[in-house]
């Protein structure tokens, strides 16, 4: 049982770290498309590990079931809305930093 | 612990309330205020109303940002700036602010099990709804069978609020192709995560709709999980393609089957000799009735708030869809 | 130390209340006027699950073992009352798009000097 403990508990540090670390991201990124990487990794990565470190400390019993649920329809949904996202801004004509230098690039030179 | 959680999660909802106030940007103002009502609802699920997050969540944060970010689309995301001062709404609001926090100093002290709001009814409601009602889940026997009345004022109150809706805003079929306008046609990713998402999503709806006697859930937050998997596909795929799939005319007939079939229950007991919305002469057994009263009443107060959420996001966006062709 | 932790919850609804009546009644756009009344009410629904929290206790909901239970009352008046908000919003909604469609804006002081005008 202790042996379970100890990996759900670095699964959930490990999970709180990234969350984090895509928290702090979101405002120190310069522009869209490197915070919206940022946010994704607190979307996948992040939630994987916290379900995953949550997986281990229930009795295997239906609570169980729900959270592979929970887990299996995050890992569908929070990919697609960071994909719907940078695309809905590419289709709005945002540009990414490179692209934005070259522009810029093109009309001092 | 839990307490901890508590001071913090409320300090962020002061934050984000009062950042709502100084933001001239109002989409970021929809937005933040999609985020105040996920931080409302966990606070909600720390002072064990799991029942309320579980329709702050939904309604809340998923519904009500809908609809008002379909009116920005209508009115403009900028806000202009204020001509008149600000000093007098301050004063206003600082001096009824002081006077109410002088009056909170006298209120009970959170979480004392003594305090007069546990005096009175709430025990009888802990005591001996498990055994008159015969269903775990409190809130719901309390929601559905002892203040059934209630519920059926509210259910028609949000019926109500479907005909004001209605009579402000006309739902109109599109018949041109301007279904191909929509931004998200190009979205194949969003077309195929969408169709493995909806069929999910109706399917929690039913477990939330059938499950709320014995867990949190129940007809109103069934309703509303139902509409936005509808909203979601009117969303990626178009409005035209919604319509094909439910109907504003059947919309409405099921708006009115939901409120006629929670008041037939009541009829119904009163034509077995009881009082109004008395379950226990449904049924020959007392506690039997109560289930069937419980299912039924439920299942009306879902089909209503689905249809009524449903309808009044068509007519929010049809009304976005014509101003588009203009 | 103790007299805080026993009125925070208080405090900050207060704060909350404030600040969406501030909202209301300083803003001139309207759909933001819409924003600060859902503040508000927010606002008192906190109020109320403040008052059915009992510490130490659980949710609502019969499981074996627990002996106390949160008050079972205020989590079904404010279930109800979210969604008759979110219609009521929606109704208040609708008469902003009208607004829009009647006088070209929805700040407030817009439209009334258009009325003055006339």
């Amino acid at each position: 049982m202790l042996f379970l403990d100890v990996i759900s508990s670095i699964l959930l540090i490990s999970g709180v770290f990234f969350g984090l670390s895509g928290a702090i991201g979101i405002f120190k990124f310069p522009d869209f498309f490197t915070r919206i990487h940022a946010a994704s990794i607190t979307d996948s990565i992040a939630t994987i590990l916290i379900v995953g470190g949550l997986l281990l400390q229930t009795s295997f019993d239906l609570n169980t079931v729900k959270l592979i649920f929970i887990l299996v329809f995050l890992m569908i949904t929070s990919p697609t809305a960071s994909h719907a996202l940078a695309k809905s801004a590419r289709h709005g004509g945002l540009l990414t930093m490179a692209e934005a230098k070259e522009k810029k690039q093109e009309k001092t030179g | 612990m839990a307490e901890l959680i508590n001071l913090v999660l409320l300090a962020m909802l002061a934050l984000t309330a009062l950042r709502i106030i100084f933001l001239k940007d109002l989409f970021a103002v929809i937005m933040l205020f999609g985020i105040f009502s996920f931080l409302s609802a966990l606070i909600f699920i720390n002072l064990d109303a799991v029942d309320v997050a579980f329709t702050e969540a939904s309604v809340g944060a998923g519904i009500s940002t809908v609809l008002m970010l379909g009116t920005l689309a209508l009115t403009g995301r900028k806000e202009k700036a204020n001509s008149h001062s600000s000093f007098l709404p301050l004063v206003v609001v600082c001096i009824t602010g002081a006077a109410l926090i002088y009056g909170t100093l006298d209120m009970p002290d959170f979480g004392d099990p003594d305090n007069p709001v546990h005096q009175h009814v709430a025990p009888r409601y802990i005591e001996e709804s498990p055994k008159e009602v015969g269903l775990p889940n409190m809130v719901t026997s309390v929601l559905a069978s002892y203040r059934g009345f209630d519920t059926l004022g509210e259910v028609v109150v949000v019926f109500a609020a479907l005909i004001a809706v209605l009579s402000l805003l006309s739902i109109r079929k599109e018949t041109e192709q301007d279904a191909s306008e929509s931004g998200l046609k190009s979205h194949h990713v969003l077309h195929v995560v969408a169709k493995l998402v909806i069929p999910l999503i109706i399917l929690f709806a039913l477990y939330v709709q059938f499950h709320g006697d014995f867990g949190p859930g129940g007809g109103f937050q069934a309703g509303v999980i139902a509409a936005a998997a509808l909203i979601l596909y009117a969303l990626v795929f178009g409005l035209p393609n919604a319509f094909a799939v439910i109907g504003a005319k059947f919309l409405y007939c099921m708006a009115s089957a939901g409120v006629l079939l929670y008041a037939s229950v009541g009829l119904f007991s009163m034509y077995k000799g009881g009082n109004f919305l008395d379950y226990n002469k449904i049924a020959a057994e007392p506690l039997a009735g109560q289930h069937y009263g419980i299912i039924i009443i439920e299942l009306g107060v879902g089909i209503t708030v689905f249809a009524v959420m449903l309808s009044i996001f068509y007519a929010f966006s049809s009304q976005t869809a014509r101003s588009n062709i203009k | 130390m103790n007299f805080i932790l026993d009125h925070y919850n208080y405090w900050i609804t207060i704060i909350l209340m404030m600040a969406g009546f501030y909202i209301v009644i300083s803003a001139n756009n309207l759909v933001k006027k819409i924003v600060g009344l859902n503040v508000f009410q927010v606002s008192v629904f906190l109020l109320y699950i403040t008052m059915g929290k009992v510490s130490g206790g659980t949710a609502p909901i019969v499981v074996d073992g627990a002996t106390q239970y949160s008050n079972p009352l205020p989590h079904v008046l404010i279930l109800t009352a979210i969604v008759v908000g979110v219609a009521t919003t929606a109704v208040g909604l609708a008469l902003i798009v009208r607004i829009k469609g009647a006088y070209g804006t929805v700040e407030e002081n817009e439209f009334k000097d258009q009325d003055d005008a006339i």
